[in-house]
Formats: structure tokens, C-alpha cells, sequence
């Protein structure tokens, strides 16, 4: 990982026969990154469409009978076996055939249901209507009109017609009849209370039943018609009783036929759709496969003379023997006499950047490369991200507590994950936080060790060796003061607190000023050494690219000026630290004589004049002020040397190039062109030098200020953690037994959560946010190029992953794509 | 054996929650028995006091209540953690036995 593989472009020849398994065997082993060598060819014109056209079909057909399952179908069996052409031929048969299979059952089925709740709105029909004939004495004349009307024929009597219609149009219907007859027509309605089955849609259908009386001929034909416009089913109703209840029988025996047989074709078809779920997983991913070998293969070239396949792809180097082994492979199996050749094409072009990895540093990587794709050969910063990200992380969040959480939560991420791995959701924050598990592992323990620096465990601190402040009052003075002061002289035992911040500092008053002037100094500290690191691994680069000049150009210059003036204020900054102290013997080295450092640095930049105060020395050390003006001098003196060095460093070498030219017996025609071309070349390599100087120089200074947020995020959790503490917890934790057991059995619950909530998830997101911007922008533009793309090869893995996040998008038996 | 008072997330948290509370308060009603000074803060004392030793006292006290209250509340988790799991377990079986 320390820097991207070394990729080759391979030229193959195969032939068409040994082509497919070769394929195969490439997709399987994931190495080779295929160009396309028809990019003016339709996709329709290519060689192998219509076998892609035939997968595409049988992709098609297999989603549809999945769609049709009732459950899931089972997972994949992995079969390691290629398959032959013949056997592909005899798959498809079987697809298609079980289609058709599948088509019949359900077109059979939807047959019967029609069938079926026609029957069903009859004996509905006729069950209704009985009660509109059998009905008060309003209608008794209709009744025996009726009776007249069907047995002669005869004028003057009423006819009717009797059907179903959707309820939701009843109104409407009603209010048709009621124009096209004039209102010469009887309407009567009863609603069907239970709703029915649509056959096709199966869908709840609320329908009701109607009868019209009306006069004459004409009539019936409009409302036959109309009848026909609302898409109401008309049925034969007989009349007398007696035949409505002879057709009833009739209809009640044939409803229990057909229930029958409606049971046994759904049981037939749910036999056929089991039979069909075992495999049908295993023949999607066959078919995707071989659609993408063939996509693939059409973009290959067809050399006709040779009659053979040309292909061009991007190989890892070390992964050339299976590329070998794969061609081989091919012969091998289709019984061709004629090898494939797999030739190196030695090529100016840049080739993709590979980094492989592991599961473990997949996710670091991924943070990178999310700023952008490192430079082919380019050295790697996501090898230290691995330590640095978590380290500057806990800086920021320092919580031994809530470190805890993190790492627990992580580890059953870890422990468990093959089981939550085969789990595929949607769930996208499920999955950011499942995929960078390895990355809060880390973070959360080394939380854990910064908590026990810091020593804050939920704001409290541990009092693990014993403190190393001492009480110097006696009873009398504690009785009547509240607050005291503990001078570092008397009250220090003179031996430090072993590992971490005394515990006593946390019922200081001034516990925050303390640890604001520790924590900033250690910002920079740590600020300063970061990006001394980004800016020293450009010499890797340097190194491996053969441009040795550029360290003394460009390295040596940048990494004096960071350190002359930042370093040194480090410098100081320790100094202060072992220096100065309580219990010094000479007053200009107590307490009150301490200088600020700040002031120091500020006033060497200045070049202003230190004084004296009091018994206080105006500098540190002896010799202080022309050590800081030589730096200075030192510092400004290699602003020019970034400026110009490489620029100028160019022309020498064109001049060179050029009178080597001349003197081999060039034009002076093409000398004067080149140094025309040379001109413009210098003016855009001085304005990118400038840029780049501006960059850097400005940079060092307003990035050195950036890590001060390592302070400022880690002041914020610690108060934070802090309020919550004395604000939610502290009310539970104070009074008589019983009582306040119970409330505080409640009160941690929602201090839990808060701290779930705010502290951990908030300000974790918070911490990991600013901790890649320093990573991004603070450490990498010292030395990263990103100018590279990535290396995408052949695999099978990658296509049938990608496919299963687009079939839970498109709903199944869409249109085929 | 009963009925399903929650749901799978509901019970997953009430099962997180009550081991998280198991630990953390029997762990600081140890603290607090053995008087640890980071605790002294918490403790419900008076105003005003006559003598140290009244103060001690008095301080002594309050250690020893918080204790007491500490474990009771973690004991409450512990029945938490009882239902919370069987309510789990409830939800897993009845999702799997479908």
C-alpha cells in the first residue's frame, strides 16, 4: 500500500472459440481492465449483439417467474464449473419453456376466477332481486305485471334488466338511465356488502346490484346500451320464484366445482414455482455473467486476416501469471490447436492506480480517495491514515467513556461480521457505519487512550496513582474560606501524576485556562509535525520519479521554512514548559517572569524590540534575538529560492537540450522554434511556481492555526460532557433512599441518551468531519497529486453486486434495459 | 408466555440500555462506597457545618446513600434487562417461526 501497483498494458490474441472461457476465467479472478477498441461502433453493429440480445431475454424471463414466486427465492449456489455454449442453449430452452409454463398456469387461473365471480355476482343477483320481487305492496303490482309480460309477450306491462355495476358509479349511471329514458324507467339498487376479487388485478372491487323496469323496446335497447357504456355485467334473471330458486341450485353447485378446481390449479402452480426456486438464483447470476462476458467481448477487435480477437487491457504486474493461466485455460478447453499470445505493449499513456487491500485498510482508502485518485505511482498517504486519522481523532473527542461506546459498538460490528455482511439493505447509514467498522474500531480506541490523558471518563476523572497536589491549610483557614489557592511551591509533592492530567484539576476554577494552554500547545506541537511529514514524503516522490533537483528546489526550501519558524516555535514552547518553573531559585525563571510565546513569535516576525520588565529577562535565552533574526533571514531567503528555482532550473535545462541539438546538427529554424515554444512554456512554469509559493507560504501559517481546532473541538466535548453530567445526572444523585433510586433509575436513562445523542454520535461526526479536513487539506496538499483514475477491472463480483442494488430499485418484470 | 409489549427496535434498545446501565452504576456505587474524591461533588451536602468532624460525617453519609441508590437503580436495570431480553427474544422467535 505504501505506493499504487505497477500496471502493463497487454495486448491479447485470441481466438473466438478459446475467447469465452478465457473470459470466464478473468471475470472470476477480477485483474484486467478491458479498453474499449470499438468506441465508434453502434451498439447494435457489434459482433456479438445478438448473443447479448439472448441474455437480455432470459434476464427478462427470469425476473419475471422471480416476480412470481410468493417468497425470496434462496441464495446463489456457487458453481465453479464454466458452462459450454450447448449447455447455455439448453438453458435458455428450459427458461422459455418454464415461462410459457408459468404464462398458461396463471392465464388458466385467471380464466377460472372470471368464470368464478360471475357465478358469484349471479347468486348475488338473483338473492338481491328476490327481495325487490318479494316487496311491500308498492310492488306486488309490478311482480304480477312482470309474471304477464314474460308468459305472453303481451303490451302495456313491464320488462326489466338485472346486472352488477361498480358502486363507485352508481349515481352517475342512475342519472344516464334517468336522462335516456325521460325518467320512465324504475331503478332499484341493493350495494353487495362484502367487496369481490378482481380476476386479473385482484384487486377489492365494491360492487352493486341492480335492477331497471321499464316500457317497451326502445327503452331496453338504450339501456342496454348504457349499460354497456358503464361497463355493467347484464345476467338473465328469471322471474318466478320458482326458477330463481332452480337457477340458484344450478349456480351453487357449479360455484363448488369450480372452487375445486380453482384450489387444485393454485396448488399446481405453487408445485411448479417451488420446483423452479431452488435454482432460479443460480441461473440469474449464469446469465448476468455471460451477459457481461459478452459485453466484453464486443469490445474486442476482429482481426480478419489472422482471423483472431485482439483485446487491450490494464494489468497489475504481479498478477500477469493468471492473465497467462486464464489464456491457457481457454486453449485448453475448447480444443483449439492455435495459442493465445499475450504480448506487452510498452506505452507513454498513464496507466489507472491500483492500491490493493483488505478488508482492513479498504475503508482508510476510501477516505482518500474520496479527495481524489492518487497519481499512478504516486506514494500513498492512506497507509498513515491508518494511525494518524484515529490518533487526531481522539485528540478532538477524548472521552475514555465514550471511547468505550465506540469501541464496543465497533467490535460487535467486527466480531459479527459475516453474519451482518449477508444482510444487503438499503439502509444507506447503516451501511456508511458497517463499511468504515474497522475505521471506528480505531477511533474509538484510541478515544480510549486519550481519555486516560486527558482523564476524563463522562467528565469525571479517575484517581488511579493518587494525586500529586497536597493540602497546605490548616483546619482553621478551611473552616472560614471557601475558595483557595494551591501555590505549585508548597502544595506540589514534587513528584508528577504518573500518566495523564492530575485528577485534582478538576475542582480547579481555573481548570479551563490551565488546559487551554496546555491542549493549544500541543495543537501545534502536533500540527507542526503532521504537515513536516506531508511535505517530507514529496522527497518519496522525488526519489521515485528521478527528479532529484526538486529536493534541493523545492524540499529543501519548504521544509526550512516550516521549521526555522514553526518548529522553532515549538522550540520555545518546550523550552517554557522545562525552563520556568515555581520553585526556581532565580526570579527571572518563577513564575510571574514566564513569557508568552505567542508575544515572542510575534515580535520575531515584527522585528520589534524586546524589553525588560521588572527583575524579568527580556529574551529566554542568551543570544536569543540573532538566533531568531538568522532564522528569519534564513526563512525569507528560500521564498525566493521555491519562487524561481525550478522555472529557472527548466531554461537551463531546455538551453542544454537546445545547444546539444544544435551542435547534433538540428535547424536553426527548429532551434528558434523550440525556443519560441520554450518562451510561452517558462511563463506558465514561473506563474504555476508563483501559485504554488503563494500556497505553501500562505499555507504554513494559516494551516499551523487550523490544528488549533484539535483544541478547540476537545474544550467543546469536554464541557459539553461536563453540563450534561451536572445538569441531568446530578439531580438523581442526591437524597434519601427509596425515592431517589427510582429517579435515578429514570434520570440515566435520559442522560444515556443525551449522551448517545449529542456526545457520541453529534460530536463524533463532528470530530471525524474536521479530522478529514485536516487530513484533506492540511496534511496532503504538502505533497499529494491526485490527478490519477481509478483501476476498474473485469469481475464478476463488482457487475453482480452493482446488479443487485438496481433490481431493488426498477420493480421486477420491468422493461427489459 | 406473553403478549409483546414492543417491537424489535424498542426492545433492542431497552436491552442496550440496561446493560450499559448495569455496568456503569454498579461500577460508580463501588466508587462511591469507597468515597472517591471525582464523586464528591455529586453528594447532597448542607451549607453550613460546625466542625470537620460533623462535615466528615456527614460526607460519609452522603457516600454511602448514593451508593445504596446507585445498586438499587442498577438492580431496576437488571429487571429492565430481563424484560427488554425476553421481549427480544419474543420478536426474533416470532419473525423466525413464520
Amino acid at each position: 500500500m505504501f505506493r499504487s501497483e505497477e500496471m502493463v498494458l497487454c495486448q491479447l490474441f485470441v481466438q473466438p472459440e478459446a475467447a469465452y472461457v478465457s473470459m470466464y476465467e478473468l471475470g472470476e479472478a477480477g485483474i484486467a481492465q478491458f479498453r474499449d477498441l470499438n468506441p465508434h461502433v453502434n451498439d447494435f453493429q457489434r459482433r456479438y449483439v445478438t448473443e447479448v440480445r439472448r441474455c437480455n431475454e432470459m434476464e427478462r424471463k427470469l425476473r419475471w417467474v422471480s416476480g412470481e414466486l410468493p417468497e425470496p427465492p434462496p441464495p446463489p449456489k456457487p458453481s465453479p464449473r464454466v458452462l459450454t455454449p450447448r449447455e447455455i442453449n439448453i438453458l435458455e430452452e428450459r427458461i422459455d419453456y418454464i415461462e410459457s409454463e408459468i404464462q398458461e398456469i396463471t392465464k388458466n387461473a385467471q380464466n377460472l376466477k372470471t368464470d368464478y365471480l360471475a357465478l358469484i355476482e349471479l347468486k348475488l343477483l338473483i338473492e338481491k332481486t328476490q327481495t325487490f320481487f318479494q316487496d311491500h305492496s308498492a310492488h306486488r303490482k309490478i311482480s304480477a305485471s312482470v309474471q304477464i309480460y314474460n308468459n305472453d309477450g303481451a303490451l302495456g306491462h313491464l320488462g326489466f334488466i338485472a346486472g352488477v355495476v361498480a358502486t363507485a358509479r352508481v349515481p352517475s349511471f342512475e342519472r344516464m338511465l334517468w336522462r335516456i329514458s325521460h325518467g320512465n324507467i324504475f331503478f332499484k339498487q341493493a350495494q353487495i356488502d362484502e367487496p369481490l376479487k378482481d380476476p386479473v388485478t385482484s384487486h377489492e372491487l365494491q360492487k352493486t346490484v341492480f335492477v331497471v323496469f321499464f316500457h317497451g323496446e326502445q327503452i331496453k335497447l338504450r339501456v342496454k346500451k348504457v349499460c354497456n357504456g358503464f361497463q355493467a355485467t347484464l345476467y338473465p334473471c328469471p322471474a318466478t320464484y320458482k326458477e330463481q330458486q332452480d337457477m340458484l341450485a344450478g349456480i351453487e353447485s357449479r360455484i363448488k366445482d369450480l372452487e375445486m378446481v380453482l384450489e387444485q390449479t393454485e396448488q399446481h402452480r405453487r408445485l411448479v414455482l417451488a420446483n423452479i426456486a431452488r435454482d432460479i438464483s443460480t441461473w440469474m447470476v449464469v446469465v448476468r455473467k455471460e451477459k457481461a462476458i459478452y459485453h466484453t467481448l464486443n469490445m474486442f477487435s476482429m482481426d480478419i486476416v489472422k482471423k483472431c480477437l485482439i483485446a487491450e487491457c490494464w494489468v497489475p504486474r504481479c498478477d500477469l501469471h493468471i492473465l497467462q493461466k486464464a489464456l491457457d485455460n481457454g486453449v485448453k478447453a475448447s480444443g483449439s490447436p492455435i495459442p493465445s499470445i499475450l504480448h506487452h505493449v510498452p506505452t507513454l499513456e498513464i496507466p489507472p492506480t491500483y492500491n490493493r487491500t483488505n478488508k482492513f485498510t479498504r475503508g482508510f482508502q476510501t477516505l482518500i480517495d474520496s479527495y481524489g485518485i492518487a497519481s499512478y505511482r504516486e506514494v500513498n498517504p492512506a497507509l498513515y491514515t491508518i494511525i494518524t486519522f484515529p490518533f487526531l481523532f481522539a485528540v478532538m473527542f477524548g472521552d475514555m467513556g465514550h471511547g468505550l461506546i465506540m469501541t464496543a459498538f465497533a467490535a460487535i460490528l467486527v466480531i459479527f461480521e459475516k453474519k451482518f455482511a449477508k444482510n444487503k439493505t438499503d439502509n444507506e447509514i447503516w451501511n456508511i457505519f458497517f463499511g468504515g467498522r474497522y475505521i471506528i474500531l480505531l477511533m474509538g480506541i484510541f478515544s480510549v487512550y486519550t481519555g486516560l490523558i486527558y482523564n476524563d471518563i463522562f467528565s469525571k476523572s479517575l484517581n488511579i496513582f493518587g494525586s500529586s497536589w497536597q493540602n497546605v491549610y490548616d483546619e482553621g483557614t478551611l473552616r472560614n474560606y471557601s475558595t483557595f489557592e494551591l501555590d505549585p511551591k508548597d502544595a506540589y509533592t514534587k513528584t508528577p501524576y504518573p500518566l495523564g492530567i492530575d485528577p485534582a484539576w478538576q475542582f480547579a476554577a481555573n481548570n479551563i485556562i490551565f488546559l487551554n494552554s496546555f491542549k493549544m500547545k500541543l495543537s501545534i506541537i502536533f500540527g507542526v509535525l503532521h504537515m513536516a511529514f506531508g511535505v517530507t514524503l514529496s522527497v518519496v516522490n522525488f526519489n521515485f520519479f528521478k527528479k532529484a533537483e526538486l529536493i534541493f528546489l523545492q524540499y529543501i526550501p519548504q521544509i526550512l521554512f516550516l521549521l526555522l519558524l514553526f518548529w522553532y516555535l515549538c522550540i520555545l514552547m518546550f523550552m517554557k514548559w522545562i525552563m520556568y518553573s515555581a520553585d526556581a531559585t532565580d526570579n527571572a525563571l518563577g513564575t510571574s517572569c514566564a513569557p508568552s510565546v505567542l508575544i515572542i513569535f510575534i515580535n520575531m516576525m515584527l522585528l520589534k524590540e524586546s524589553t525588560a520588565k521588572g527583575s524579568c529577562k527580556p529574551f529566554m535565552y542568551d543570544g536569543q534575538e540573532i538566533i531568531q533574526n538568522i532564522f528569519l533571514a534564513i526563512a525569507f531567503l528560500c521564498i525566493p529560492i521555491m519562487l524561481f528555482g525550478k522555472p529557472v532550473y527548466q531554461i537551463m535545462a531546455a538551453k542544454k537540450q537546445k545547444r546539444g541539438g544544435v551542435e547534433g546538427g538540428a535547424g536553426g529554424a527548429g532551434a528558434g522554434g523550440a525556443g519560441g515554444a520554450a518562451g510561452e512554456a517558462l511563463g506558465e512554469a514561473l506563474i504555476t511556481q508563483a501559485i504554488h509559493t503563494i500556497e505553501y507560504v500562505l499555507g504554513a501559517v494559516s494551516h499551523t492555526a487550523s490544528y488549533l481546532r484539535l483544541w478547540a473541538l476537545s474544550l467543546a466535548h469536554a464541557q459539553l460532557s461536563a453540563v450534561l453530567w451536572q445538569r441531568l445526572l446530578k439531580i438523581g444523585l442526591g437524597g434519601g433512599s427509596p425515592v431517589n433510586a427510582i429517579l435515578l433509575y429514570i434520570l440515566f436513562a435520559a442522560w444515556a441518551f443525551f449522551t448517545l445523542a449529542i456526545l457520541v454520535l453529534m460530536e463524533g461526526l463532528s470530530a471525524f468531519l474536521h479530522t478529514l479536513r485536516l487530513h484533506w487539506v492540511e496534511f496532503m496538499s504538502k505533497f499529494y497529486e491526485g490527478q490519477g483514475y481509478a483501476f476498474l477491472p473485469f469481475s464478476f463480483s463488482v457487475i453482480l453486486e452493482a446488479d443487485e442494488v438496481d433490481i431493488k430499485e426498477k420493480p421486477n418484470g420491468g422493461p427489459p434495459e | 408466555m406473553a403478549c409483546k409489549l414492543c417491537g424489535p427496535k424498542l426492545s433492542l434498545c431497552g436491552l442496550v440500555l440496561s446493560v450499559w446501565g448495569i455496568i456503569q452504576l454498579t461500577l460508580m456505587g463501588v466508587f462511591y462506597f469507597n468515597g472517591a474524591v471525582a464523586l464528591l461533588e455529586d453528594l447532597p451536602l448542607g451549607e453550613n457545618h460546625h466542625s470537620i468532624e460533623d462535615f466528615v460525617a456527614e460526607v460519609k453519609n452522603g457516600y454511602s446513600q448514593n451508593a445504596y441508590n446507585c445498586w438499587i437503580a442498577a438492580l431496576l436495570y437488571v429487571i429492565t434487562l430481563v424484560i427488554s431480553g425476553h421481549q427480544f427474544w419474543m420478536n426474533n422467535r416470532s419473525s423466525v417461526s413464520m
